[in-house]
């Protein structure tokens, strides 16, 4: 078993796998802040929002399945803004009586609710999109070329080759301990204090390994010329194609925020 | 899927996009741009050249150290968030950078914390975590004189209180987006946090405890940095600033309080027996938004306090051969 199943990569060989990188990270980002500029309750936006989501999934060949399966990722989190449903002043919709308190949802409570889950589950389609259609190094490039700082890249660049080796290194960790734990029915052995002990032990442990790999990655850059500099090919210009797309794209995003300001 | 059996659950403090607003997300992603910068800036300084790949295999190193867990109970794991463990290891300023790149490739890898609201997720997890967590440590530290329970108990305490004000930090900015009220949002995302803490800080021990066993010359640079009594103020007063804006994040009544009002609970609750801060607001001071800031600062201020008189009867002890 290896860490790699975790790249989020999916090869395809589609429009969108084909549009510069640079593009892309910015018309996600456009998107994303277009749906968070979207008032609570404008449906007709959100409709609109998510039918280009959909065609983008659609024309990524990723499959719309797999964009959707992927997006659940950030559903749990709207439990942390379940509280507006009640807490919204307005006209209460229902009383339900739970454990002796009357909770009351409010109608601009609900639509509050709906709106920020809505806004939240469209991002992350067009971020899922995002990943799954660029190879993550492109994706790096792009940040470069849009004035990120060097720096920053680079580790992002370093930390994403190493994350598979040392992810690897985990795993054994966490194979060694299978190996060597009997573990009753439905519980592990010891008591809590010691298996969290253990495992910051295999923390340690995976530290020390880290550390010591980093010192060697180091002597192998010194030893090929490595100068503090982090020199990489510059970007291809834009093609037409990608202006094709993206300006239409934009295009709509501005129409569908008219639209939800116009009601 | 492997991915989702080998990665953490996503833990209730990656904002996902959406539940921000607009404002509050641009606003964290300036303080979040001035730290990381300030992190670059200094720890350039200090690694060089050496600052890529050494940052670089460590970002990677949190990142798969937040695969080991361990079993809690009943099906629940516990696994590490790595922000003090991270600081401690590594010093502040390469401790932010880690933690950042962490965060960033959690972001756009994995959807864990959305894109527009990254500033957010950077502020309190790579920012606010390990500067509380290593201000705690070196507060400890310095109060242990070089004894070796310093390291143990400056660490667990500095790993539960970064995780603590990292969530609260959190549930500040759902508040003042109007996502959740702070009434709800700060006692839950606090009380679970109270426990994750807990996980965090025995873990983070447990780390300690085998690189000083193996490799103590490691432990060393970090804590020969001078100022650690500054580095103590600096998280002293982020963990003030986070209370600070608390009361600020609600206008309105807290959702609670209000249906507690609905139902006529108002009259009927009764006065707690004692009371030191009566409903969160110190006396003798008219505004009252001044006087619940002022609670705040004074609450956190008490828990620094008992926290270090703990740590000063503890050392005593020691001192005093028991």
């Amino acid at each position: 078993m290896h860490i790699s199943s975790l790249d989020t990569y999916r090869p395809r060989a589609s429009l969108i796998h084909a549009l510069d990188a640079r593009v892309k990270l910015v018309l996600a980002v456009l998107f994303i802040v277009a749906t968070a500029l979207t008032p609570d309750g404008a449906w007709p936006a959100y409709v609109l929002l998510a039918g280009l989501a959909l065609g983008v999934a659609v024309a990524s060949q990723l499959g719309v399945g797999f964009v959707l399966r992927r997006s659940a990722v950030a559903l749990p989190f709207a439990l942390a803004a379940v509280a507006v449903v009640f807490t919204t002043p307005g006209r209460p919709l229902l009383a339900v009586h739970v454990f002796g308190w009357e909770l009351a949802p409010t109608g601009a409570g609900l639509v509050r609710f709906a709106s920020s889950v809505l806004k939240s589950w469209l991002s992350v389609q067009m971020a899922v999109v995002l990943t799954a259609s660029t190879r993550f190094p492109d994706l790096l490039q792009a940040m470069r070329s849009l004035r990120l700082p060097r720096m920053l890249v680079a580790i992002a660049g370093f930390a994403y080759r190493y994350i598979f080796v040392i992810g690897d290194e985990a795993l054994r960790l966490l194979r060694a301990r299978a190996s060597r734990s009997g573990a009753p029915e439905g519980r592990g052995g010891g008591s809590v204090l010691w298996r969290a002990r253990v495992t910051g032990g295999m923390a340690g442990s995976l530290f020390l390994r880290s550390i010591e790999r980093s010192e060697r990655i180091y002597s192998a850059m010194l030893a090929r010329g490595y100068d503090g500099e982090v020199r990489s090919l510059r970007p291809a210009a834009l093609h037409s194609r990608d202006v094709l797309i993206a300006l239409p794209f934009a295009l709509l995003l501005v129409a569908i925020q008219l639209l939800a300001r116009l009601r | 899927m492997l991915a989702s059996r080998v990665l953490p659950s996503p833990a209730p403090m990656h904002i996902p996009d959406g539940f921000l607003s607009l404002g509050v997300a641009l606003a964290c992603w300036v303080l979040a741009a001035v730290g990381v910068g300030l992190a670059l800036w200094r720890s350039g300084k200090a690694l060089g050249e050496r600052q890529v790949p050494l940052m670089g295999v460590l970002a990677a190193f949190i990142f798969a150290a937040q695969m080991l867990n361990f079993t809690v109970a009943g099906g629940t794991s516990g696994h590490l968030l790595g922000g003090t463990l991270a600081a401690i290891l590594l010093g502040p300023w390469a401790g932010i950078l880690t933690m950042t790149t962490v965060v960033a490739i959690q972001a756009l890898l994995f959807q864990d914390g959305g894109l527009l609201v990254m500033g957010a997720n950077v502020l309190n997890m790579a920012l606010i975590a390990t500067l509380v967590g290593y201000g705690v440590y070196r507060g400890v530290l310095a109060l242990a004189r070089g004894r070796r329970w310093g390291l143990f108990v400056g660490g667990f305490v500095a790993a539960w209180a970064s995780v603590v004000v990292a969530a609260v930090a959190t549930a500040v900015q759902l508040a003042f987006s109007g996502t959740s009220p702070l009434g709800l949002a700060l006692p839950a995302m606090a009380g679970v946090h109270v426990l994750i803490g807990i996980g965090e800080g025995l873990i983070t021990v447990g780390a300690l405890a085998f690189v000083a066993a193996v490799r103590r010359d490691l432990l060393e640079p970090t804590v020969a940095v001078g100022g650690g009594l500054r580095w103590a103020v600096v998280g002293l007063a982020l963990a003030v600033a986070v209370a600070l804006l608390a009361p600020l994040a609600s206008p309105h009544p807290d959702g609670l309080e209000r249906v507690a009002e609905d139902l006529g609970f108002s009259q009927v609750v009764r006065p707690a027996p004692f009371n030191v801060i009566p409903d969160y607001v110190l006396p003798g001071i008219p505004n009252q938004t001044l006087a619940t800031i002022a609670a705040g600062v004074v609450g956190t201020l008490i828990v620094a306090g008992i926290a270090f008189a703990v740590a000063r009867a503890r050392r005593q002890a020691v001192s005093d051969g028991l």
